[in-house]
């Protein structure tokens, strides 16, 4: 006999079906067969010329076509793609009539340079010293109606119009940005929905494809980025004493989420449980983490008392771990404060080693990992991990994944802007 | 009636071109004749609502803080801060720990000059690309990436304010803003958060924004004229300068700390279609008759939202009329505003509820209440997509 509510009494939220399109695949199968084989999905961007950049890599995803390419665009098709495996796996609704809401976090919609240059084109300035180009050409250019598409794919609200045509789900969706969080933020929103009562089913997704010239540009000013550009599948190096920045990445990760009364009572097979959820903002820099790693202590220790768990039953960590010097540091104090003694012990591994940080997806797909790690059985490594840091004496799971046998995973997500989301996922007790 | 886990506002953060707070709205909607404020020199022909007179250090005491951030930002933590300060939670660290943020926010702003000088350059460049790789590595600012992205006007209020409870930001234009509302309203009323900071910003005054509505064919050029009364040339969009955020609380909450609500939020609902002629109609009818039995029609009147747009502004005018109740455009007061559109409404509707009266026509279209305001009934449409409908009660 199997309680269909938690210990606080809500009902227990699992996931029935999942998604994945990241650099190294399209699907479930090939990822988790890439990720468990330490594959790396980040390789030279070939999506526009790279002259002069400092990095020249990425996770891109090249083997999705659109017919337009803009960030907009190719985000909604790996997260219809992604939806499609999920909601395929769930075997929930008709075809075209999801059962539930959709919080999707995808990036910052913003105009592009191609877009922007076909506007220029448009207004008949020549440009150079023949006329300069201003804005009101550019105005001029857009007022003639031919740009309307336009208008309405760079719309903050278009992507998730799109998906919910496409897929029926219910009432409005709810786009999330909360940068490097984006994604766990969305399974957080369409837990708590389910928790409350609101739905017994909802489609959470985290779609990324900002690998455009300006936002790689935009991260490079930052210094956020690795600048090891060769060979591509080492740059990433997370908890290495080399580690030198994130790779930007594409992905999309989906989840069909469903309270458990739900699931059984459709004789849905049940993938693992969202058990616990966490969250702290932190008030201390835009970019950087309170020094004393109070907020993501907070966050962390919050996910597992939402869980009804103790820090003791947590056995393996799914790390943001973007290779930051700043980032693995930081989640390193973290953790050591969370989890006391047994910090150092329980596996920490990070998927970004592989592919890359895909940003607004990144707490999505790493769910969807985690999930996978629970279910199989199996950790997926951290590769290119060459040079342990003696700062942090963590168990990365270096380069080779592992067999074990884990009951309850934390999975940390943390953004700019001091975005701090921890989700504790457990297996389904057989 | 009143039940321990009813919403209600206890501070509102207001600026507009009308100016800021509770009280300089009222004043301005309740004076003679009303007539808004409005920038028709910065970009003609498109008629805007511009940002008012407005000392940002008085929230922003840090010059370092109000570097990192553009207008947008500035204006949004701006509006948190008076509504901190009208909540009584300025200050109150204990408070603000477990204070949830939703924002729904926008963003995105440039640096035109920088555009509008690469775009000359690069029709004339041997390798276009390169020059355009080039030209952004030196000509972007670091900071500005920070100052514009989307989740930094909730990541400027936790680190100017302190509201570190939790940090959520949605997007979506005018549907993400009355989520952002309904979400916190269903948290509260389920026990999942007692205290929300809740709100949003538009700084339209850019050539980037405008472009983008422009793309569109959305904006109002030349004559201005009132939401309804513009319809009858093509209607349009005159987008305004505004910052609002709302604290909603859960009525035992407030109580607990002694303090006397604005007014409550009794229903939010939020709903899409794909705008085929009268679907729109068809959403807002079933919200209504939701809130069958909850409203009394000759106390009620309706805020609307409506932003110029033709084709959604007329249906809804239309749809309206069907009510018999005293509608004021907002939009005509302060300009369409997208994100904070709803939870400005929202805010108004509040003011007006707690005062016990409608504020005068905004134009002859709409009809004076002499009866007095008992519930304010918030329309959401977006001028794309989304219908919304809240109802405000006296707390």
């Amino acid at each position: 006999m199997t309680a269909d509510t938690d210990s606080q009494g809500r009902p227990i939220v699992v996931v029935t079906g999942i998604g994945v399109v990241t650099s190294l695949g399209q699907g479930v199968a090939d990822n988790w067969g890439a990720l468990t084989a330490g594959r790396s999905g980040i390789r030279r961007i070939t999506r526009f010329p790279v002259d002069g950049l400092r990095t020249t890599i990425a996770g891109t995803i090249d083997f999705v076509k659109v017919t337009e390419f803009s960030t907009p665009a190719l985000s909604e098709a790996i997260a219809s793609s992604a939806i499609e495996e999920a909601i395929g796996m769930a075997a929930i609704g008709a075809k075209g009539a999801f059962p539930g809401p959709l919080f999707l976090a995808l990036p910052p919609v913003e105009l592009e340079w191609p877009q922007r240059r076909a506007l220029a084109a448009a207004s008949g300035c020549a440009g150079g010293s023949q006329g300069a180009i201003g804005y009101s050409d550019l105005l001029r250019a857009a007022s003639g109606g031919a740009f309307k598409e336009t208008y309405r794919r760079f719309l903050f609200a278009s992507v998730g119009e799109t998906l919910a045509d496409r897929f029926g789900t219910s009432g409005v969706p709810i786009e999330v940005s909360t940068a490097c969080a984006s994604g766990a933020t969305a399974i957080q929103l369409g837990v708590e929905a389910i928790r409350r009562g609101e739905t017994e089913v909802a489609l959470s997704v985290g779609t990324d494809t900002s690998v455009n010239v300006e936002a790689v540009v935009r991260f490079s000013l930052l210094s956020a980025l690795s600048t090891r550009n060769d060979p591509p599948e080492a740059a990433v190096r997370p908890f290495s004493k080399d580690r030198d920045g994130f790779v930007m990445a594409e992905g999309a990760g989906a989840l069909v989420l469903e309270s458990r009364a739900h699931a059984r009572a459709r004789g849905a097979a049940i993938l693992g449980v969202v058990a616990g959820l966490g969250e702290m903002a932190d008030s201390f820099h835009r970019t950087r983490s309170s020094p004393d790693g109070k907020p993501i202590i907070a966050c962390m220790n919050r996910a597992i008392a939402d869980a009804g768990l103790v820090p003791d039953e947590i056995g393996y960590v799914n790390a943001h771990g973007t290779g930051t010097p700043e980032n693995d540091k930081m989640e390193w104090l973290g953790l050591s404060a969370v989890l006391g003694e047994r910090a150092g012990k329980v596996p920490v591994s990070s998927n970004k080693s592989m592919i890359g940080h895909t940003l607004s997806a990144a707490g999505a797909i790493e769910a969807v990992f985690t999930l996978l790690t629970l279910r199989n059985g199996v950790l997926p490594p951290t590769i290119n991990y060459d040079i342990p840091d003696p700062a942090l004496p963590i168990d990365c799971v270096p380069n080779l994944a592992r067999p074990a046998d884990v009951a309850a995973a934390l999975s940390n997500s943390f953004g700019f802007g001091g975005q701090n989301v921890s989700l504790v996922l457990t297996r389904e007790p057989g | 009636m009143a039940a321990e886990r009813d919403a209600v506002i206890t501070g509102i953060g207001l600026v507009s071109s009308l100016g800021e707070g509770m009280a300089a709205h009222w004043a301005a909607l309740t004076g003679d004749a009303f007539r808004p404020v409005l920038d028709t020199e910065s970009f003609p022909p498109y008629p805007l609502h511009p940002l008012p007179p407005i000392a940002f250090e008085r929230q922003i005491p840090k010059r370092g803080d109000l570097r990192q951030m553009e207008t947008w930002q500035r204006l949004g933590t701006y509006a948190a801060g008076l509504a901190l300060d009208e909540a009584g939670l300025k200050g109150q660290p204990d408070l603000l720990q477990r204070t949830e943020l939703i924002v729904a926010a926008g963003g995105g702003e440039r640096d035109p000059a920088a555009d509008v000088s690469i775009l000359t350059d690069l029709p004339a460049a041997a390798d276009p690309e390169s020059l355009l790789n080039q030209r952004l590595l030196s000509d972007l600012r670091p900071t500005l990436f920070l100052a514009q992205l989307s989740n930094l006007l909730a990541g400027n209020i936790s680190i100017v304010h302190g509201v570190v409870g939790g940090s959520r930001s949605f997007m979506g234009e005018e549907p993400a803003g009355v989520d952002a509302v309904r979400v916190a309203v269903a948290r509260i009323a389920a026990g999942q958060g007692d205290l929300f900071l809740v709100g949003a910003a538009a700084a339209p005054v850019r050539p980037e924004v405008l472009l983008h509505y422009e793309m569109g064919g959305l904006l109002r050029k030349r004559n201005w004229a009132p939401v309804w009364a513009r319809q009858a040339d093509g209607g349009g969009m005159a987008l305004g300068t505004l910052g609002c955020f709302l604290v909603i609380e859960s009525r035992a909450h407030a109580a607990g700390r002694g303090m006397t609500p604005v007014a409550a939020i009794a229903s939010v609902a939020n709903d899409r279609c794909r705008r085929q002629p009268g679907e729109a109609t068809a959403n807002a009818t079933r919200q209504l008759a939701a809130l069958n039995g909850r409203i009394d029609p000759a106390a009620t009147a309706v805020i609307s939202g409506a932003s110029g747009a033709a084709a959604a502004t007329q249906e809804e005018r239309d749809w309206l009329a069907g009510l018999g109740m005293p509608v004021r455009a907002v939009a005509t007061a302060v300009g369409h505003t997208m994100e904070p559109a709803f939870p400005a409404a929202m805010a108004i509707a509040a003011i007006a509820v707690r005062e016990g009266r409608l504020f005068p026509p905004l134009e002859a279209a709409e009809t004076p209440m002499p009866a007095p305001l008992r519930a304010a009934l918030v329309t959401g449409w977006g001028h794309w997509r989304g219908e919304a409908l809240g109802l405000v009660t006296p707390a």
